[in-house]
């Protein structure tokens, strides 16, 4: 591998790496770059509707402090973030608890492919559809929930789901959830099957039990995946819109209105006030960047790292040497 | 002895519990798709009486036409979802194996600092910059236009990610030199050595590209303004509106619509699928 680089190097075949990674780079300069600095520089204008001349603010940071003192965006990061701790939790805990028993080498469970096909399906499936699909399934007075729970007797009468403050959070909750516990399973699971099995081999030459493995050897070497899926669990959350969106618009009395439902409904409803809403997407933006920074961090490729530091101290060794020679 | 005994009878009840557990989950994937379809099959009166029903009914046609007559147009919304997916997916396979390709096979200068850009804006996702990308599409006059969600997942960092990891262990770099020997140009080394290689992982990225493509909400919905040009998910969004109201049969009918080339996808790979989420392929 080595000695081929260093004959690709002596041909000079660089300008094709270039020209290879010249399409990306042209397509992410437009498309991705562009737009977020514009989206930057919207930020402190007064942009509204379309067409509109856009003029920047004398105040450079009124959109800021205007979104940063709406009572709906505050609410709206609350929502976000309380939708998305009644889902992450539960979702976390029963993909550990699948994950241990997937995982388990003495007690294994038959037809796992199959309950993991069915587990993971939603993930797939249009959230818009499922939203609606829930939208229906919850109906009032006469849906299918309502028809279970009058039929065995659970109420009298049929409860309406979608005037409930309480209900609709947890519906749109467990509908996240629903839609996640199956993919957040199988990347554990993944995570497990990569932990060495010598480990394994000596913990149980020493005697330790299901639990004591789990806990003392699986958990601890897992730290990494579970990191990870915490925070992109967090920046998707964080990102949440398609359900909250179709399934109530946000409401009742915006309970279920997310960030991104406040950015879509500022700049593509209304008074279409783009400035403000760039200004709530840089909100959103920074809060996010700080989210990749960390997961940057907790990826990064320590074996690169550790070999390049050692490649360094191996020619500095050896400068010295040869300068003392 | 007794011993021995009452912790077999634990195992038993543990194992029963945790079957048990699973069936309840499979059942909870199924039971919200299941009335959807059985539904769909329904007439709405039949609906109204009993929303709950696992016997399939024969309004299908009738339900069709009712959806039909009205906002929901399932075919163009069908023809628009699968242009932009089928063309965001080959285009973003294409150039993001190309982009791993220029990291794995070639010394540059910028190369590091590139790769470490790509990992950086992997997760930033494009819902906090769509202001910025609107006003900008608005301005050249390409709302309403494929080509502006077609062409942005040229550069799509986590997929060139996923394509170098997948490249380092599966291209052998001898092939290639001994392609160059042979006086192949940079370029047909890529399309008739390189790709085929890659395919398997290829494979895998296009299945989650599409997917992603297809159930996409928000930049569509921002930038696709005429109604001619809707896709799947948005038309789902005029099933909540009050024209449907009482059409029960249609709307499960067109929920039905919208994700069907979804379950035919999974059903047909959903092996391949798993595998490409443990590999992790996937990040949404």
């Amino acid at each position: 591998m080595t000695g081929s680089q260093k004959h690709l190097k002596g041909m000079s075949y660089a300008r094709y790496g270039y020209l290879f990674a010249l399409p990306f780079i042209i397509v992410f300069l437009i498309f991705t770059l562009y737009p977020t600095v514009y989206t930057f520089v919207l930020a402190f204008t007064d942009a509204h509707g379309v067409g509109n001349e856009i003029k920047f603010l004398e105040e450079p940071f009124a959109n800021f402090s205007k979104i940063l003192s709406n009572k709906t965006f505050i609410n709206s990061m609350k929502n976000t973030v309380l939708l998305w701790i009644l889902n992450f939790i539960p979702q976390i805990t029963l993909a550990m608890v699948l994950t241990a028993w997937f995982t388990a080498r003495r007690v294994t469970i038959k037809g796992q492919g199959f309950f993991k096909i069915l587990f993971y399906m939603p993930n797939i499936i249009t959230a818009a559809t499922i939203a609606l699909l829930f939208h229906a399934l919850f109906g009032y007075p006469n849906g299918p929930i309502n028809e279970i729970i009058t039929t065995i007797g659970l109420r009298d009468s049929s409860y309406n789901f979608f005037t409930s403050k309480t209900a609709a959070r947890l519906i749109v909750a467990f509908i996240q959830f629903w839609i996640w516990y199956g993919n957040t399973m199988i990347v554990l699971i993944s995570g497990v099957l990569g932990i060495s099995p010598d480990i394994y081999e000596a913990a149980d030459i020493d005697g330790a039990n299901g639990s004591q493995i789990f806990f003392q050897i699986t958990i601890p070497n897992l730290k990494t995946v579970l990191l990870y899926t915490l925070v992109t669990s967090l920046i998707g959350g964080l990102n949440m819109f398609d359900v909250p969106q179709l399934f109530l618009q946000g409401g009742p009395d915006n309970a279920t209105g997310t960030a991104v439902v406040f950015i879509y409904s500022k700049a593509f409803t209304g008074k279409q006030l783009f400035g403000q809403a760039a200004a709530a997407s840089i909100i959103m933006f920074l809060i996010i960047a700080v989210c990749s920074a960390i997961l940057f961090y907790i990826m990064r490729d320590k074996d690169a790292i550790a070999a390049e530091k050692m490649k360094k101290a191996d020619m500095k060794a050896r400068r010295k040497g040869a300068s003392v020679i | 002895m007794s011993h021995k005994a009452s912790s077999r009878n634990g195992n038993l009840a543990y194992k029963i519990f945790q079957y048990v557990v699973c069936i309840i989950l499979a059942i909870l994937s199924l039971f919200p798709f299941i009335v959807m379809i059985v539904n769909a099959t329904r007439s709405s009166a039949q609906i109204q009486a009993h929303a709950l029903s696992l016997i399939p009914s024969h309004y299908i046609k009738s339900n069709l036409a009712v959806l039909t007559s009205k906002t929901f147009h399932p075919l163009i919304a069908f023809r628009n979802s699968a242009i932009i997916s089928i063309g965001a997916t080959v285009l973003c396979v294409y150039f993001s194996t190309l982009t791993a390709y220029s990291i794995v096979a070639y010394d540059w200068k910028f190369k590091k600092p590139f790769f470490a850009i790509i990992m950086a804006i992997m997760m930033i996702p494009p819902t906090v910059t769509s202001i910025g990308f609107y006003q900008f599409m608005y301005k050249i006059g390409m709302t309403n236009n494929f080509a502006a969600l077609i062409l942005p997942p040229i550069a799509a960092p986590a997929t060139v990610f996923f394509m170098r990891q997948y490249m380092i262990p599966a291209l052998p770099m001898e092939i290639v030199q001994s392609a160059r020997i042979d006086g192949a140009g940079e370029f047909r080394i890529f399309n008739q050595i390189v790709l085929p290689l890659c395919k398997p992982g290829m494979a895998t990225q296009a299945i989650f590209i599409f997917v992603s493509q297809w159930n996409n909400l928000f930049i569509p919905m921002i930038l696709l303004t005429d109604k001619n040009k809707w896709t799947m998910p948005m038309m789902v969004s005029q099933l909540a509106g009050d024209m449907y109201k009482t059409e029960y049969g249609a709307v499960y009918l067109g929920l039905l619509l919208t994700v069907l080339p979804i379950f035919v996808i999974y059903f047909l790979l959903s092996k391949y699928i798993i595998a490409g989420v443990a590999l992790g392929g996937v990040k949404e």
